[in-house]
């Protein structure tokens, strides 16, 4: 039986930081012996979900910091992403009709859905100004 | 910018970018500029080339949707190709396949285009 085990790290909150955050969360699920589809989504959802708290928690002010947060144990990886942003619910944001998307030219929305779809479970909280997500991906 | 590159090339008459690397919110304004610039020049028919690509967020993906009206009302569109499984699996993810010209092979949408025109 593995013991349980945590990694963090604080990254400004700059989007030349994103790679920095995925080879983070790749290393660490890949030592933590989950499969390389299983580290491919959840790199993928851990790169929303910065985007995303870059983008609207955070506006783009990189003076800012977002504490990525990896708990792993014998049955699935929590991963925690906080920030003291404004306030951005993913799960309450609805998937965006692509084609009325293209058609106005506009983008964005779909990382949330790809988050939700990616990982087994997502919630939000909003605590004294302090924005969590919380992403789990089963081992099994 | 270390883990993304763009090169233009063409292939009979129609312009092709190859992508090389990790396309996220932070790489995805180089693919932007490339695509504007291609446009801007008047190209309607653009070969997006994922062979290089390892990797795609869905700000990358955002670029596409941002210009492929643009294209297509000019009677062109942009096609990509060549695209591994696990870049494929995003696109696949969020609908693009019903709605964008994936293909194989670059050489099928260069026949595409030829037999359009």
């Amino acid at each position: 039986m593995k013991n349980e085990s945590t990694y963090t790290l604080t990254v400004p909150a700059a989007t030349e930081k994103l790679a920095d955050v995925r080879k983070f969360v790749f290393d660490h699920s890949l030592q933590e012996g989950f499969s390389s589809e299983q580290i491919e989504d959840i790199r993928l959802a851990v790169d929303e979900a910065f985007t995303n708290i870059i983008k609207h928690a955070y506006e783009y002010d990189s003076n800012q910091e977002v504490l990525v947060h990896l708990h792993f144990d014998s049955d699935k990886l929590v991963v925690k992403l906080t920030d003291y942003g404004s306030s951005f619910d993913i799960t309450k944001y609805k998937r965006p009709d692509l084609k009325e998307q293209i058609k106005k030219k506009k983008r964005g929305g779909m990382g949330v859905h790809l988050i939700r779809t990616l990982m087994d479970d997502v919630s939000y909280s909003r605590v004294n100004k302090k924005n969590e997500i919380k992403m789990s991906k089963n081992r099994g | 910018m270390k883990n993304f590159k763009i090169e233009h090339r063409r292939n009979s008459g129609i312009e092709v970018l190859d992508l090389h690397g990790e396309l996220d919110a932070h790489t995805a304004s180089q693919l932007e500029e490339s695509l504007k610039i291609l446009i801007d020049k008047g190209n309607s028919s653009i070969i997006v080339n994922c062979k290089e690509l390892e990797y795609i967020a869905s700000a990358g993906l955002g670029v596409f949707m941002a210009y492929i009206e643009d294209v297509r009302e000019e009677g062109g569109d942009i096609k990509l190709t060549n695209m591994s499984d696990k870049v494929y699996n995003v696109f696949d993810l969020l609908g693009f396949p019903t709605l964008y010209d994936i293909l194989n092979e670059e050489n099928e949408a260069i026949e595409k285009f030829l037999n359009e025109k």
